[in-house]
């Protein structure tokens, strides 16, 4: 059931394509339609594999003088990436209503997009893995460049050689391991049993972790991050910050760690405290966490402090993985999906509700709009958001952090106040947005009124409205069960730990 | 000397001259009053149908050959007829792209010596001799150097021809003076026979003289495969060649010049195949499995060099170009080097033959579809420049679809042939040899076709998200629209399923 997303995703996209031109409404609503369809399949197949193992959906040889198999399989982190996309790709198409530059070509390569995000949390076969992982690059260049904004054709161009490179130092890994294992098979479970050698998998390990890790925003390889979303129109930066990073995080989670678990381990020797891959990784990451979230403080863009506090999120997905323990592990999964979840939502009303009405960003000019009287909707969703971003008990973002938070304390208490500072700037950086761009307190002059009323903004519509309900209450109601998630993802890192990370 | 089966063995050969003959007869005698269009379509079916009946007279059997005297002249079968096959629907392809084309009035001319190249490159496929090999590789360029000049009205045409010709004729003459070498120190011109006596004395102790000839021989068939630095004349060739021309000299000279590379490559490892294997020269083998010493690893360090460089200049000079052919021709270049990789690092069995005849074949194929959108869009626009290709998703969205999906498979990317090729290459390279230097020049090339994505960016980028200065229709004739869909086809289908023509590859490699 679950492989009948990338396909219904691919049919849309390939449907999309060859729509005539002109009929955007067509175009919008075929769009809506299979984005919905993969979503209830998404659903179902996340309600019917609720708690139970790993389950393979298609297993046929494809390439058999390579040993290549086509293997979709599902365990309980997939079934919540490919509901987290399922979710996202609903969401980015309710907020992508408004295109009316080559509809029917956005939704394309939108469609496309999430059919290979869907196919690399499905694949369980390194090489399936990596040829859907680039089937989900291309698609985000030409939707930055041609429909983008600020600097597009730049932050494009940026973005996808940056992806590229990390897939590059994949490919490699893949090519390498391949070569090693000499077990004639791509299959990511043959692979991490083919006993690879620890001085292999202590350069391999590396190679392929930073290769997913670029895409996933780690420092200081995340520079493509901010400029991209800020370039990309609303859906691509939701799409973007919502699953695309998380397909890098999910690389380094079900491929770098699983496949090359021994180049965590201690190197024998130290370098200024630190003794293995595993504290190298986890200080960049504690650096992301910090470094994003200060940057994200003096911002005067509205839409690069989301694109910071990205990074900084992104830190704490990488810093949840390092732990190396069950409840540090579930807390990185779980934020993947929170901050899927919460990084488009954020996305959504800066891109669409807000700059599609004020054109501008500027957080100095939104300042003098009086935002929170002409456009209460935005306020108060931006507050809703916000909270749940910084982490407000009752949404999921405090489940994620609470989990990451005593994972690692328990690895080790110095990276916990790292988290410490994250969180406290967290707070800062989301009021003064919320502040300058919504309440600010500029008495209006006479004249201002004046002109505010000559000049309505266009009345809120019913997709934007559906897009955040749908989102803040996934949010919500995840934040309020988490057991929702935890259902599924605690028996599969639990399997993960148990098996040395298989 | 068997003549029945010299004539079975070069059964192709011969119906491509015939037909090029025929083509001749009929546009020249029967033809010269018609219209350009007519006679134009006449002479390229007649050619098509040429290739036709070629495919269908050859062998398609496990490896064997014919010999004269105990030693090998042709081999058929094997990589030979995978090449073969390939040379006669990349000709046929390129003569279906002649429809409409207005560069020449001399069109029974221009297909007859595409056809006999084309028995050239047939010829270089199967050739394990070095006399053999010259001759199949001078019908082959000399071909090439009239294709180049043919659209007389052209300057740039007359100057790529006359690069192309001194280079070319240079690089015969070094060819020749290794090939010389290698007879004195062998006595022979059969390459196993040479390989042999490599490894002996008294060739064995002259090694200085083998390595220059090697060299020599380098210099000559690099020139052909345009690897640095022997590549000087591509770009200008690609550039100034009437379309056609240049798809011709992009696909099928570079498919038969591979081919020609693994005969060689072949015969240097299987130096012992076919020869009455006495007990103690099992013993030798057993001890020297795969790699030993006679011409086996200097031409390997040969073609190392010769890779990486072409990896180096290829990739890097194809970022700065303005003009889509020689962005092409230094791509080419580029490709080049991944394959000379692989042949660098040629296995005994046929693992990497496989891999590199994937990789050629398909190569080709984009190439010709590459080039034929180039030539409709330089048609409409007069120009190849990068600027000419602004806003082509809006003048011809088919057109841009096609160049869509070939230069994303010349960049590698998955679902795409290219992307598959690459991967199989460089995986049969790490299996051959596990060495760091093999893992870092595959590293390398994995590095470098990151970087390629950048210019084959460049040129989609203007198709698809750069504003149109001009919004009129490209019109693409039929014949060739439906060429271009079946080579977007083909890539995109035998990248879904690489063991469609991995399988039929596989199948002549079966008996080994």
């Amino acid at each position: 059931m679950l492989a009948w997303t990338i396909y219904l995703s691919f049919a849309g996209a390939l449907v999309e394509a060859l729509l005539p031109k002109g009929r955007a409404a067509v175009a919008r609503w075929l769009a809506l339609v299979f984005a919905v369809a993969a979503l209830a399949l998404a659903v179902a197949g996340f309600i019917a594999g609720w708690g139970q193992p790993r389950q393979v959906i298609v297993d046929v040889p494809w390439v058999p003088s390579m040993g290549i198999h086509y293997i979709l399989a599902a365990d309980g982190i997939s079934r919540v990436l490919v509901l987290l996309t399922g979710l996202a790709a609903v969401a980015g198409v309710l907020f992508s209503w408004n295109i009316e530059h080559r509809t029917n070509e956005f939704f394309a390569f939108y469609l496309a997009l999430i059919g290979g995000v869907f196919g690399v949390f499905l694949s369980f076969d390194f090489f399936l893995l990596f040829v859907f992982y680039e089937i989900a690059i291309v698609p985000k260049y030409f939707l930055i460049s041609i429909w983008g904004s600020t600097r597009r054709e730049y932050g494009a161009m940026k973005l996808a050689l940056y992806s590229f490179v990390g897939s590059a130092m994949v490919l490699i890994g893949l090519l390498a391991a391949y070569a090693t294992s000499g077990s004639h098979s791509t299959g990511l479970i043959q692979l991490a049993q083919a006993g690879f050698p620890v001085s292999f998998q202590m350069w391999c390990f590396p190679l392929v972790f930073v290769g997913f890790a670029i895409l996933a925003g780690m420092w200081p390889f995340h520079t493509w991050a901010p400029t991209g979303h800020v370039a990309a129109p609303t859906a691509a930066s939701m799409l973007l910050a919502g699953v695309v990073m998380k397909l890098g995080a999910y690389g380094c989670l079900r491929v770098a760690m699983g496949l090359f678990p021994h180049g965590l381990d201690p190197w024998g020797f130290s370098f200024i405290g630190i003794g293995s891959w595993r504290d190298v990784f986890a200080i960049l990451a504690m650096i992301g966490i910090v470094y994003g979230a200060l940057v994200a403080l003096v911002q005067s863009d509205f839409k690069f402090v989301i694109g910071y506090s990205s990074v900084s999120h992104m830190g704490l997905v990488l810093l949840g993985l390092m732990t190396l323990n069950q409840i540090g592990m579930t807390g990185a999964v779980f934020q993947m999906f929170s901050h899927g979840i919460l990084a488009g939502l954020l996305f959504a009303i800066v891109g669409r509700i807000v700059y599609e009405r004020t054109h501008t960003r500027q957080l100095a000019d939104l300042e003098g709009m009086h935002l929170s009287r002409r456009l209460p909707f935005a306020a108060w969703a931006f507050v809703v958001a916000g909270v749940a971003s910084m982490g407000l008990p009752g949404f999921s973002g405090f489940v994620a952090e609470l989990q990451v938070i005593i994972g690692s304390w328990q690895a080790d208490p110095w990276w916990t106040i790292s988290i410490g500072v994250g969180i406290v700037v967290a707070v800062a950086y989301t009021w003064r947005a919320l502040q300058k761009a919504f309440f600010g307190d500029l008495t209006p002059t006479a004249h201002a009124l004046e002109a505010e009323q000559a000049h309505k903004f266009d009345p809120i519509t019913w997709p934007e409205v559906a897009g955040f309900s749908l989102l803040a209450a996934t949010s919500l109601a995840v934040g309020l069960f988490p057991r929702i998630l935890l259902g599924a993802i605690e028996p599969a890192i639990h399997t993960m730990l148990a098996g040395g990370l298989r | 000397m068997n003549y029945a089966e010299l004539f079975r063995a070069t059964l192709p050969e011969t119906v491509l001259e015939i037909a090029s003959l025929v083509v001749l007869v009929v546009d020249l005698a029967f033809l010269r009053e018609a219209a350009l269009k007519v006679r134009v379509a006449v002479a390229s079916l007649l050619g098509v149908a040429g290739c036709a009946i070629g495919f269908w007279t050859m062998q398609f059997e496990p490896a064997g050959g014919f010999s004269y005297g105990g030693s090998l002249l042709l081999s058929t079968g094997g990589y030979t007829a995978v090449v073969q096959a390939a040379i006669l629907v990349l000709t046929a392809l390129t003569l279906l792209l002649l429809v409409d084309s207005t560069f020449t009035r001399h069109v029974g001319e221009f297909v007859a010596v595409m056809l006999m190249a084309a028995a050239g490159g047939l010829l270089i496929s199967a050739a394990q001799d070095l006399i053999v090999i010259f001759i199949g590789l001078e019908l082959l360029s000399l071909g090439l150097y009239i294709l180049t000049a043919f659209a007389k009205k052209s300057g740039r045409s007359a100057e790529a021809a006359i690069k192309y010709y001194l280079f070319g004729g240079m690089s015969a003459a070094f060819l020749l003076f290794g090939f010389s070498y290698l007879y004195g120190l062998s006595g022979s011109t059969n390459l196993q026979q040479i390989a042999r006596a490599a490894i002996v004395p008294p060739a064995a102790g002259a090694t200085p003289l083998l390595y220059v000839a090697l060299v020599m021989i380098a210099a000559g068939l690099g020139f052909k495969v345009a690897a640095v630095p022997f590549h000087l004349w591509a770009p200008d060739t690609y550039e100034g060649a009437p379309a056609p021309g240049a798809a011709f000299i992009a696909s099928v000279s570079k498919v038969a010049s591979f081919a020609l590379l693994i005969g060689i490559g072949t015969a240097i490892l299987h130096l012992f195949d076919g020869v009455h294997v006495v007990r103690v020269t099992t013993g030798f083998l057993t001890m020297f499995p795969s790699r030993y010493s006679g011409l086996a690893a200097p031409w390997s360090l040969i073609l190392l060099i010769l890779a990486v460089a072409s990896m180096f200049l290829g990739n890097l000079a194809a970022l700065v170009q303005t003009s889509v052919r020689r962005l092409v021709a230094y791509s080419a270049i580029a490709h080049a080097g991944y394959i000379l990789l692989g042949l660098a690092y040629l296995s005994y069995g046929p693992r990497s033959t496989e891999a590199i005849l994937y990789y050629v074949v398909t190569y080709g194929l984009t190439t010709v579809g590459a080039f034929a959108v180039v030539d409709v869009v330089e048609r409409a626009t007069g120009s190849d420049r990068l600027e000419a290709f602004l806003g082509l998703h809006k003048r011809n969205p088919l057109l841009a679809a096609v160049l869509l999906v070939l230069f994303l498979s010349l960049a590698g990317i998955p679902p795409l042939v290219g992307f598959w090729a690459k991967f199989n290459l460089f995986a049969a390279v790490l299996q051959v040899s596990r060495g760091a230097v093999p893992f870092a020049l595959v590293a390398l090339a994995v590095a470098f076709s990151a970087v390629s994505l950048y210019y084959y960016l460049q040129v989609l980028k203007r198709a698809y998200v750069m504003p149109a200065v001009e919004e009129s229709r490209i019109r693409v004739h039929p014949v060739t629209l439906l060429v271009l869909l079946a080579v977007a086809a083909g890539v995109l289908v035998l990248g879904c399923f690489p063991g469609l023509l991995g399988g039929w590859i596989n199948g002549f490699f079966a008996a080994i």
